[in-house]
């Protein structure tokens, strides 16, 4: 079994979301995550605050705030089990986030050292 | 993070829904009525917080994370109010918000308080001063969490027609200044009465709209029983009338799943299969019925809710007791008789005397001449009467002309079958 890292990005929600349509969007995050878990392929994993500070270079130059446009922004990430890619980017096409247009999910494996 | 892998999460429905309608009325008694925006913000805020947040742990209590998120948020910005304001002038520091002490804050989240924001939130929604229309829009967006395209879905009207109606109102609460309170004494009997009435238009909007879907129509009355149970909660308010209008609302419900057939048509109250009647229901409805006697007062929810609860203890159609309920209609028509109430007290008749009697007594009431030409009830009635003495050129008249009155796809068809039975 390896380790897959799932990142999201963008966003499967609009501002003006109705409270209904925001708790079916959750119940599907929540049915996505209890899926692999119950498969017991979830490690774990966090939202990220959309604020940050990116350091660049040698000189070490320190920028403020969120680096890029929303659809770029990293908003979180989850560790999945899988046996190869392939199992890994099944269960991330089922990843809630790709309902948005600006929705998007990397799969990266990460390298035992 | 942690996440067992036997639990499952799921969330109680209208969870989001419901919260929201508390959330804005804790935080518009904060902010004040003219802010009302600024707390409908701050709860979309929170429900984006958690949005991004429950997927990776889901709180315990997912309704006390809500109240606790919006707390949190409202004391940011007052503490960012104070901290700019204390630049400004520092002697006197006071806020554009009608509350600015973190106590005071603390305790209006707390369960009676919330409680007691979300009424005084019926009332200013249905302030006396709006039209029903607005009235109805406003509480189902404020009260109740409903977006504008969920209102205009549920009212078969459309966005713009909506949105204006919903900044009708806000405009109306936020220029006059009203004050976010429940009124006292002969003010709270008048405002109540308009209260009660929004909450039962609310009710018939699910109950009797032409509305397609059985779900959207069965959110607003479930939506208005909710409302209602939530003044009959209230010591202050609680008068025997909204004990009546809540046994109303349950009573009627109790038949929501057996008066429609697979196919959409409408099933009458005589073919009704009663076993599907929701008891649960009728047993909310008649301990309503029982409290709402607890006084002097007579309303005409209360003689609405006995008539229908006649029909509810009726083992079957053969056994309703019509004497009683003409008795019944004979008292309503006192407090309310409206070209409705006197149609149904026609029924009534005929069922005990005959369609001919029926027929007459309809001829009765007051600009009946007007009533057949524009109300679809009133002819979809007189041809099945017509139909009953035979006279089937005459029904076929009048179910025609319903058929021309009424947009509901249900009631046409129900007409239509009656149609080819005279023709």
């Amino acid at each position: 079994m390896k380790e897959f890292l799932l990142l999201f990005r963008g966003t499967d929600t609009k501002p003006d979301y109705s409270p209904e349509q925001v708790q079916a969007q959750m119940q599907k995050w929540m049915d996505w995550v209890n899926g692999i878990a119950q498969n017991g392929k979830f490690n774990g994993g966090n939202p990220l605050f959309d604020t940050g500070v990116t350091i660049t270079g040698t000189k070490k130059v320190v920028t403020d705030g969120p680096f890029m446009e929303g659809k770029e922004m990293l908003g979180g990430y989850i560790s999945v089990s899988a046996e190869n890619y392939d199992e890994a980017v099944a269960i991330a096409q089922n990843c809630p986030i790709l309902d948005g247009e600006t929705g998007s999910v990397e799969v990266r494996e990460v390298r035992p050292v | 993070m942690n996440r067992s892998s036997e639990k499952i999460y799921i969330l109680t429905d209208h969870l989001f829904r419901h919260e929201a309608g508390k959330m804005v009325a804790v935080l518009t008694r904060i902010f004040g009525l003219p802010n009302i925006e600024l707390a409908e913000d701050i709860v979309q805020d929170a429900f984006a917080q958690a949005l991004k947040e429950w997927t990776f742990k889901t709180p315990e209590n997912p309704a006390a994370w809500l109240m606790m998120t919006a707390k949190n948020k409202a004391i940011d910005i007052l503490r960012r109010e104070r901290h700019k304001k204390n630049y400004e002038e520092e002697s006197s520091y006071n806020s554009q918000y009608e509350y600015s002490s973190i106590p005071i804050i603390e305790n209006l989240f707390m369960h009676n308080e919330i409680k007691d924001s979300q009424l005084r939130m019926i009332f200013a929604c249905c302030h006396p001063s709006l039209a029903y229309a607005d009235q109805i829009a406003f509480t189902l967006k404020i009260c109740s969490g409903f977006s504008i395209d969920e209102i205009a879905a549920a009212l078969l009207s459309n966005h713009e027609t909506i949105k204006k109606r919903i900044q009708r109102a806000k405009k109306y609460i936020s220029d006059k200044n009203l004050k976010f309170d429940i009124p006292e004494g002969n003010e709270l009997k008048k405002r109540l009465d308009v209260v009660l009435h929004s909450v039962y238009l609310l009710f018939n909007e699910g109950y009797n709209s032409g509305n397609k879907s059985e779900l959207i129509r069965k959110d607003l009355c479930e939506e208005a029983i909710r409302l209602g149970l939530m003044l009959t909660e209230n010591e202050y308010i609680n008068q025997p009338k909204c004990f009546a209008l809540v046994a109303l609302m349950a009573l009627l419900s109790s038949r929501f799943e057996s008066r429609l057939n697979t196919d959409g048509e409408i099933i009458l109250l005589e073919e009704q299969d009663r076993s599907k009647w929701n008891t649960e229901l009728i047993n909310l409805g008649m301990y309503y019925l029982n409290k709402s006697s607890e006084g002097n007062e007579i309303s005409d929810y209360h003689v609405e809710a006995a008539i229908v609860a006649e029909h509810s203890i009726a083992k079957n159609f053969n056994e309703t007791n019509w004497t009683r309920i003409l008795q019944l209609y004979d008292i309503l028509t006192k407090i309310n008789s409206s070209p409705v109430v006197l149609l149904n007290r026609a029924i009534v008749i005929g069922k005990l005397s005959g369609a001919e009697k029926a027929i007459n007594e309809i001829d009765l009431i007051p600009d009946v001449t007007k009533f057949k030409k524009t109300n679809y009830l009133f002819s979809a009635v007189l041809g099945e009467l017509y139909s009953q003495v035979k006279k089937n050129s005459e029904a076929k008249k009048f179910f025609e002309q319903s058929l021309s009155l009424t947009n509901s796809e249900a009631e046409k068809k129900l007409l239509r079958k009656k149609m080819s039975a005279v023709s």
